[in-house]
């Protein structure tokens, strides 16, 4: 266990811990506004929880409450943080931007323009050292910043959706290198994307409303999510509910007919998964057991691939644009979203 | 001094040399009217001034030995002012921006509160600190140290005026600038001297250069703290404005022709700052 963090911050309603060794990289993953930016300011040091403690390796980054009341400040914490924005410093060259941290450290300037060089090749930026950052695009500017903080070899990388702001030509070239550079370092990275979260992290976390509510490697939280954000990433159909001999009784009320797996036990809260392309929508109440026929209000519907989606009471369905002339599905109308029994995944959540 | 109508026209013939956005002005003509009138309000009065100049003796009255006198006193004196104003305005504009603490919208209202006083009372306050019955005063003279009717005076006075232009305009800078730049400088190691010194102080560069111009230009023109604290010595207290509104009586083409020198002074310090803002301006574009 080289990391761990327990923090809590009641204006935004935060409230994390978790620990991890090693050299791994962890994706952060969670809905706008669920505090996954907050958890990497606070692991900075940019934002002063109101308790808790952390440390990395050997060193208490803060230990606040209980009494105590540490607190070291960001320069001290051997964590650099890349953010949306690269934010290279408009008045000084490329170089100068990447050599910053090691002249922050200390280095003599020939010996700092020296490390900044070598990492500007590592992101494969050496062509641009002598320009202004104005003058580089947002893939270019972001692959500087990425060495900027990796020449300060911090402790802890911390990378706060660092292809967001790419466009999609820039974003591949990225990840590439984030892959390469990632393996060998400890990296905390937050993305929206689940292709970053199975290509570059050995483990993800999900929080929602300032909570962890899943932890495990990526393939297992997509392939057996907990909760309706997991779900949504995995593009599957996710209903929350309690297990009963033949399936499981959602929230919502829906008795759903599927063959709980093994260790699922009557009575244990559960959830039943499944996939949009297993729903058929029909017009009409289908009674074929041992089907599942749920009545629900269409809300959307969007091209999906060659499908179209049709959302409708928080589930999806993709049938395909002939099945949807024929049945003439417009927004408002109530259908039936029928599935196989043997298409519906039930485990303990 | 026709320039000042020519928006006007433009706006009616629906120029696109606007430069913002688009061509589109929006601007009802009477606000164009009322700009002209009071352009013209500002600037006659200095045409006025200058049809007044006695051209033929121009160079012997600006450059008899009083007035150089009161020229040398007066951009020593402002020179040293706006060193001060530095050395003070940047700690002060850093806290009022960066910091947050109890009582900082007070310290905020009493910084700024010699830009709205009248420079009398600055100087009665002065004087009543720094003079010989005053709150320091009376210790400084114990320490052998006298201040009223010196040049320090007059450095004081000028720096008391000329202080607010310097942190407000260094503020408003620094809240532009924002905190994202120095968050990251200090996740990459910087302790917040080294932030301070790299990255605050030269992304606000501009807005520093033009509040120090324009603190230097409030106290070249300082007038009426100087006279109250410092007296008006020739060649110790006695600054430009002072020979200017002595001269007035006696010599009133000495008078105009200095007036003209302060102008010019003026002239060179705005268009100066004018310039800092410009580049500032394409800074913020490119960048």
């Amino acid at each position: 266990m080289t990391f761990k963090l327990d923090a809590a911050l009641h204006a935004r309603n935060f409230d994390v811990s978790f620990t991890f060794g090693g050299t791994e990289t962890v994706a952060v993953l969670g809905p706008n506004g669920a505090g996954k930016s907050t958890l990497l300011a606070i692991i900075a040091g940019l934002i002063r929880p109101d308790s808790g403690n952390a440390a990395l390796k050997q060193k208490k980054l803060f230990e606040i409450g209980d009494g105590a009341n540490n607190f070291l400040p960001p320069h001290m914490r051997g964590t650099a943080l890349l953010a949306q924005e690269p934010l290279l410093f408009p008045h000084m060259s490329v170089l100068e931007n990447v050599a910053f941290g090691p002249r922050a450290a200390g280095a003599d300037r020939a010996s700092a323009l020296q490390t900044a060089r070598h990492w500007l090749a590592e992101v494969e930026a050496e062509e641009f050292a002598d320009r202004r950052p104005g003058q580089l695009s947002g893939g270019q500017a972001q692959r500087v910043a990425l060495a900027r903080a990796l020449a300060t070899e911090p402790e802890l990388l911390l990378l706060d959706e660092p292809m967001a702001a790419l466009d999609i030509h820039a974003a591949p070239m990225l990840r590439r290198l984030l892959k390469r550079i990632l393996a060998t370092r400890r990296t905390i990275i937050i993305t929206h994307d689940v292709l970053d979260a199975l290509m570059l992290a050995d483990r993800a976390i999900v929080i929602e409303d300032g909570r962890i509510t899943e932890e495990g490697s990526p393939r297992e939280i997509l392939k057996k999510p907990r909760g309706k954000f997991a779900a949504g990433l995995a593009g599957l159909n996710l209903l929350s509910g309690t297990i009963t001999g033949h399936g499981l009784t959602s929230n919502c009320g829906l008795d759903i007919n599927a063959h709980p797996q093994d260790g699922a036990v009557v009575g244990q809260d559960g959830v039943a998964l499944f996939s949009p392309i297993a729903v058929a929508v029909f017009p009409t109440a289908d009674h074929g057991s041992p089907r599942n026929s749920f009545a629900v209000r269409i809300t959307d519907m969007e091209p999906h691939g060659d499908h179209i989606r049709v959302h409708a009471g928080g589930l999806m369905a993709d049938i395909t644009p002939a099945a949807s002339a024929d049945l003439g599905l417009m927004p408002g109308m109530t259908v039936y979203f029928v599935i196989k029994a043997t298409a519906i995944t039930v485990y303990p959540a | 001094m026709t320039p000042v109508l020519v928006p006007r026209k433009k706006a009616w013939s629906g120029s696109r040399t606007n430069r913002q956005n688009t061509g589109y002005t929006g601007l009802p003509p009477w606000v164009f009217a009322l700009a002209a009138a009071g352009g013209l309000f500002v600037l006659l009065p200095l045409a006025a001034m200058v049809s007044r100049v006695n051209w033929a003796h121009f160079i012997p009255l600006i450059t008899s030995e009083s007035s150089l006198t009161a020229l040398g006193l007066s951009l020593r004196t402002a020179a040293a002012s706006t060193v001060l104003c530095v050395v003070f305005g940047v700690p002060l504009a850093l806290l009022l921006s960066r910091a947050s603490f109890p009582g900082q919208h007070l310290l905020r209202a009493f910084v700024l509160l010699p830009l709205v006083l009248p420079p009398v009372v600055g100087g009665i306050a002065l004087l009543y600190t720094f003079g010989r019955q005053g709150l320091l005063g009376q210790s400084l003279e114990l320490a052998g140290i006298r201040i009223t009717f010196s040049t320090t005076a007059v450095v004081l006075a000028q720096t008391f005026v000329a202080l607010p232009f310097l942190v407000v305009s260094l503020d408003g800078a620094l809240r532009t600038a924002g905190t994202k730049y120095e968050a990251v400088a200090a996740t990459l190691g910087a302790r917040p001297t080294t932030v301070l010194r790299r990255i605050t102080l030269p992304l606000v560069l501009p807005g520093l250069a033009s509040g120090a111009v324009l603190s230097f230009a409030r106290c070249l023109g300082e007038f009426g703290a100087t006279l109250t604290f410092a007296g008006s010595l020739q060649g110790v207290t006695r600054t430009l404005p002072l020979e200017i509104y002595l001269q007035r009586e006696s010599d009133p083409d000495a008078a105009v022709a200095l007036s003209l020198v302060l102008v010019a002074v003026a002239v060179a310090v705005v268009s100066l700052s004018f310039r800092n803002s410009r580049a500032q301006a394409a800074d913020a574009e490119s960048g």
